[in-house]
């Protein structure tokens, strides 16, 4: 207190007065840094005669992308090609966390079985993946799918309707119509509106005592919506599925080799990781807990869902952030296997137009961007499974 | 300090003797037990008999490529062949004994770095000798050695050389990042703070991209530097992020009353940091460093992106040669990936020893 009340004098013995000089000399120096390397690029920028600013974008990109969720034509503009390449990226980090957080989740609770062989076997499968690099891994699953495998005639049968063959992997699909867009909106509805039934009536059991003798409307909520929809609209359901031809693959969807490298090798990498989180997750419950829980008298699935669960998840779900955020991240090893991600497109954009600063500074700024949107998303989680201290 | 003599010697684990009905139960205890133990066998029984006839029985192991085609085994003659390659990548045929010294002096110093007994002031100066003789057996130039430029560098010592320079080279920038993350004046916590997030938040190849086409666009004109060089200077700058972002965690969980204490005694804030705070911190995230280091380690890989000969690439440079092309695809993988198996598996388990080895006395 009786330092704020001094008088402020320069005097290189006070530590206020020092700690003030520091940072100024520290953010003049970082300035300096920075304008001086401006400096440097706007000279090179001149003298190799670059072009710089951001009006690249609404040119022709006229380059093929092989695989595009939305319509993509050569002919279309430099935006749109990072467009679909940014969404690429999310497509294929997506379905990679949503395999390794059931793969891994498996694996983990594998490692704590009672059965030693399997708690080995689930080791061994978490140490091999642990300790190969992700590229190496992706590099494999693309030799094996594109050398390995059989050609398309003698494609591996899976399931029924999916096949595996050296040219990627072939799996239904649905035509989409706009009934079937009616109908899933019915079902987003149906599900909020039990949402909010089953919240209501959970308040009201915490506040009466009364028990949730209305249960089966919940269910009821979210199913007859979308199935009303259904018989008054009656759309056909045109299911695409592959058959096997002569020579190929007739019908379906078809994912190419480099999107099934990807995600497997993405999938099995961070399915090791998140085994091992959800293992320690639930190391951390103690055993008392749920004997503390039986005692009480609660079913089994309730004790795994009332006490276990959301005690493991205030543990489980920080590093699980770090986790899915490492899966976005390691998404940009697309380039090494050739899928069309959002710094692939990047790169071919730089050897095309020669600017290298927009390009990468623009692929940055989507990795840095959504970077920040999972961790927010998953903070707001968090924050909602935390433990709430008085 | 009693309690460090104690952990030193750990008591000797309780192992009851079991009969053969105990640990039976173990696996044959519960129908579904014994369901999951035949499944696990039937898993192993059918791995291994693909990885026998594909290792050894169908294997060719000497001959041509004609002959390794017609077999659906493993092709050993490729490996024999191309070791020498993979290993040191285009170093000159001649010199390649200079890497191989390089490696196993690395080795050495490596091995000597990890007991813990010849930890000290000694073991610095020594692995700075170590570091400057093994660049002048890569590089050469003078007391007797040709020269050798660095874009005939490559294969394994090329991937250690990157992961281990950049890590001793990120690590103090990573401790100073943390430091200043932790400190007191706004301006340099917000500096701090900004670089971290920023290098956290994209992936490594967009670093390495930056590093390898924007770089030579920051430098003043006339002013080239060395491809490799680049990358390392990449490596080190994602590296120290992410290593501040670690110690963060040890200086957090110092106690306060630490530095406290310090500074009522008189020290001033190096002092505080370099003989009280810093040897505390460090010494709790050991362990997550060294998993950081196996990660960073794998992630050299990367540099193959941006056109370097790591070990990676000089296998896959080997498999593409003309002679052997997609004959040897799996045999080049994974032999890369067992050299890879190995190091970050010796270093995980040493990351293990010394989190046994660091726990003292808390449970």
């Amino acid at each position: 207190m009786r330092v704020a009340l001094t008088p402020f004098r320069l005097n290189f013995r006070d530590n206020r007065t020092r700690g003030i000089l520091y940072q100024c000399l520290c953010v003049a120096g970082v300035a300096a840094g920075g304008f001086y390397l401006f400096s440097n690029v706007s000279q090179n920028l001149a003298r190799q005669s670059i072009a710089t600013g951001f009006s690249y974008l609404w040119r022709e990109a006229g380059f093929v992308i092989s695989q595009s969720p939305i319509d993509y034509q050569p002919s279309d503009s430099y935006a749109k090609a990072l467009l679909v390449g940014i969404l690429n990226t999310i497509r294929v980090s997506i379905l990679a966390s949503v395999l390794a957080t059931i793969v891994g989740t498996l694996v983990g609770i594998g490692r704590l079985s009672s059965n030693p062989l399997l708690a080995r076997l689930m080791l061994l499968y978490v140490e091999a993946l642990r300790n190969v690099p992700l590229l190496l891994l992706l590099f494999l699953c693309y030799a094996v799918i594109v050398t390995i495998l059989p050609p398309v005639r003698d494609a591996f049968q899976l399931l029924p309707f999916v096949f595996l063959s050296n040219s990627g992997l072939a799996v239904p699909s649905l035509e989409w119509s706009s009934d079937h867009t009616i109908i899933a909106a019915a079902l987003v509805a149906g599900l909020g509106l039990a949402f909010l039934h089953a919240r209501h009536l959970r308040r009201r059991r915490i506040e009466s005592g009364a028990d949730q003798s209305a249960r089966p409307l919940v269910g009821a909520l979210a199913i007859v919506p979308p199935a009303l929809v259904w018989l008054v609209l009656r759309p056909e359901l045109n299911l695409s599925l592959p058959e096997l031809g002569r020579f190929r693959l007739a019908g379906g969807a078809h994912l190419t080799p480099e999107f099934v490298a990807l995600l497997v090798g993405l999938a099995l990498s961070a399915s090791a990781n998140v085994a091992e989180i959800v293992r320690s997750g639930i190391l951390s419950i103690r055993k008392g807990q749920r004997e503390a829980a039986a005692a009480l008298g609660l079913r089994p699935s309730h004790i795994m869902r009332l006490v276990v669960l959301p005690q493991a998840l205030r543990v489980i779900i920080p590093p699980m952030t770090s986790a899915y955020l490492n899966v976005f991240k390691n998404s940009s090893l697309a380039i090494a296997i050739g899928y069309p991600d959002v710094v692939m497109v990047s790169n071919t954009t730089m050897n095309q137009t020669g600017q290298a600063i927009e390009p990468i500074a623009l692929f940055m700024l989507v990795y840095l961007s959504l970077s920040i949107a999972i961790s927010l998303f998953m903070n707001w989680y968090n924050a909602r499974v935390a433990l709430r201290e008085r | 300090m009693i309690a460090e003599d104690i952990s030193l010697s750990p008591a000797p684990r309780y192992r009851p003797s079991l009969s053969l009905k105990t640990k039976l139960r173990a696996y044959f205890g519960s129908p579904i037990n014994s369901i999951i133990t035949v499944g696990c066998i039937l898993v192993i029984a059918w791995a291994l008999r693909h990885v026998i006839s594909w290792l050894f029985v169908d294997a060719v192991f000497v001959g041509t490529p004609a002959i390794c085609q017609q077999e659906s085994g493993a092709c050993w003659p490729f490996l024999v062949a191309k070791i020498r390659f993979m290993l040191f990548g285009f170093y000159p045929f001649e010199e390649q004994w200079r890497p191989l010294l390089a490696l196993l002096l690395f080795f050495g110093t490596c091995g000597t770095a990890m007991v813990p007994v010849f930890w000290g002031r000694h073991l610095l100066f020594g692995g700075l000798a170590a570091c400057v003789i093994i660049f002048w057996l890569m590089l050469g130039g003078f007391a007797g050695l040709a020269y050798v430029p660095t874009s005939k560098w490559g294969g394994l010592p090329l991937s250690f050389m990157l992961s281990a320079v950049g890590l001793v080279c990120a690590f103090p920038l990573g401790v100073l990042l943390a430091l200043a993350r932790a400190s007191e004046l706004p301006a340099i916590r917000v500096l701090a703070v900004v670089f971290i997030e920023l290098v956290r938040g994209v992936p490594l190849i967009s670093v390495l991209f930056m590093a390898s086409v924007m770089l030579p666009l920051f430098l003043p004109s006339g002013f080239n530097i060395d491809n490799l060089l680049r990358a390392q200077v990449a490596i080190i700058l994602f590296a120290a992020a992410y290593i501040a972002e670690v110690v963060r965690g040890g200086l957090q969980a110092l106690p306060k009353g630490q530095a406290e204490a310090a500074s009522a005694m008189g020290l001033h804030y190096w002092q505080t940091m370099r003989l009280i705070v810093l040897p505390q911190a460090l010494k709790i995230v050991i362990p997550p460093l060294v998993s950081l280091f196996i990660g960073f380690f794998q992630d050299t890989t990367l540099v193959t992106i941006v056109g370097l000969l790591d070990f990676l690439d000089t296998v896959r440079a080997a498999m593409r040669d003309p002679q052997w092309q997609g004959i040897a695809v799996l045999e080049g993988y994974v032999f890369a990936a067992v050299v890879y198996l190995i190091f970050s598996a010796t270093m995980g388990a040493y990351s293990r020893y010394l989190e046994r080895r660091f726990r003292v006395g808390h449970d």
